[in-house]
């Protein structure tokens, strides 16, 4: 059971988010309204892609170095999982779109540089499933791993800010942390980051745990 | 002594680079067919736009310009992988180290992608106008989004033949890791258009710059892995 409480503290921090996100009194921000409560749920998702997303290719360059199968399941787990987050974060902002700037699919610099980013993730998933081979799909998406992240990083972190984006914080729309002058928002945001990725790490460890066992399957099966 | 060794060190790899890259000219001007096939690739593309849109104004030209390169790329990279069988791979394995190799694919890409880039502008303005205003800068752009292309398809070409030589692999792999390059190089050579000087060119020129270095950087890094078997 010891170590297991990190599990039971990323319930009882969603169930805090879930429910202080939705009822608690927020400062109206601009023109976003009560929408600014997406920063609960659209900001962490990144976090967790990120997360997932960096212990995929640290897994990549392990098996690289060791030709061990199980750090090829740990890096293809930690793809999988992050596209997931991703996608999420993706419908989230897009959900949010829709209502603050008008449209679902606008010609926002980062809405365009992640798309292209989950774009190359999926890619990677895709390029997993050709293969029969196991040894070589495991060398061959552990060397494309590491080019998607290293044009994840300029995509995601270093174009956005070298241009104008219409996401709150940038250029002439107000930033949240601005206007919260109470911290009300960071009382609740702080635990949804550490809650969110928790549940991400969670999801990615069941589907190593499974992985692992489909392999031991295979091989002695 | 020690300067006296690196030198003869310098000189015996780059001895070798320069023997890899002979070859592959060599091999290509023996086997005419495929340059040729890629000219004509271009000629024809180029000349069916012209058949549907005659002469497209400068946004639309820029951007099918562009497509034209894209697609002008990952057919004359591909084959330098895909043109080399097993056998003979596995005797260059036994002959050099494969950085070596790699370095010698990438300059060789490198030099014919420049030399389709010109090929497919001067079709380009031929058959579909020539709406631009600085022709050299634009020149220059082109010969280095050429290099960025070739540098890049180059290592997918490597991963792609790894995965028993499957073309269409290559534009799954590819097309997403293009796009960023690609949406660079547009906006740079929107400046060629245009009479008064885009604001941010010379960071979206570093940026460019830094994807190549990154690129290179990694082939050379990477390339060792995938061909050990």
């Amino acid at each position: 059971m010891a170590k297991h409480w990190w599990k039971f503290l990323s319930v009882i921090l969603l169930l805090y988010v879930i429910i202080a996100g939705f009822s608690v009194e927020i400062p109206v921000i601009g023109t976003n309204e009560q929408s600014s409560r997406n920063l609960f749920f659209h900001v962490p998702m990144w976090m967790c892609m990120y997360a997932n997303f960096t212990i995929s290719v640290v897994y990549s360059v392990w098996y690289l170095a060791t030709n061990d199968l199980r750090k090829d399941i740990v890096a293809s787990s930690g793809g999988s999982v992050g596209v997931l987050f991703g996608l999420m974060g993706f419908a989230t902002g897009a959900l949010w779109s829709t209502y603050t700037w008008g449209g679902t699919i606008v010609n926002d610099p980062k809405q365009l540089t992640t798309g292209i980013a989950l774009t190359i993730y999926l890619a990677y998933l895709v390029l997993r499933q050709s293969f029969t081979d196991l040894d070589k799909r495991a060398r061959v998406s552990a060397i494309y791993n590491v080019f998607a992240f290293a044009l994840l990083i300029p995509l995601t972190y270093i174009i956005p800010r070298m241009v104008d984006s219409l996401h709150p914080g940038s250029a002439t729309s107000p930033g949240f942390s601005s206007k919260d002058t109470n911290h009300v928002m960071m009382r609740v945001f702080y635990p949804a980051i550490i809650g969110w990725v928790l549940l991400s790490i969670w999801i990615f460890t069941l589907r190593v745990r499974y992985k692992k066992l489909a392999l031991k399957n295979l091989l002695h099966g | 002594m020690v300067l006296a060794f690196i030198f003869a060190l310098v000189k015996s790899s780059l001895s070798r680079i320069i023997a890899l890259v002979k070859k592959d000219l060599l091999l290509e001007w023996r086997q005419r067919h495929a340059l040729f096939g890629i000219l004509l690739y271009v000629f024809s593309t180029v000349f069916v736009i012209n058949l549907m849109v005659k002469e497209p104004e400068e946004n639309i030209w820029n951007a099918l310009f562009w497509v034209v390169q894209l697609f002008v790329c990952v057919n004359a990279v591909a084959k330098s992988f895909l043109q080399e069988s097993r056998g003979r791979l596995l005797y260059f394995y036994s002959l050099v180290h494969p950085r070596y190799f790699i370095v010698a694919k990438l300059i060789y890409n490198v030099l014919l992608m420049a030399a389709f880039s010109v090929v497919s502008l001067v079709c380009c303005i031929f058959f579909l106008g020539n709406p631009l205003i600085h022709p050299l800068y634009f020149l220059g752009v082109v010969v280095l989004g050429g290099v960025s292309l070739s540098l890049l398809f180059t290592m997918l070409a490597a991963i792609a033949a790894q995965a028993s030589h499957n073309a269409a692999l290559m534009a799954i792999m590819g097309f997403p890791l293009i796009m960023p390059i690609l949406m660079l190089l547009a906006n740079i050579s929107r400046s060629a258009f245009a009479p008064v000087a885009q604001p941010g060119l010379p960071g979206m020129f570093l940026l460019l710059g830094g994807m190549d270095v990154l690129v290179i950087a990694l082939a050379l890094v990477l390339f060792p892995y995938l061909w050990k078997e």
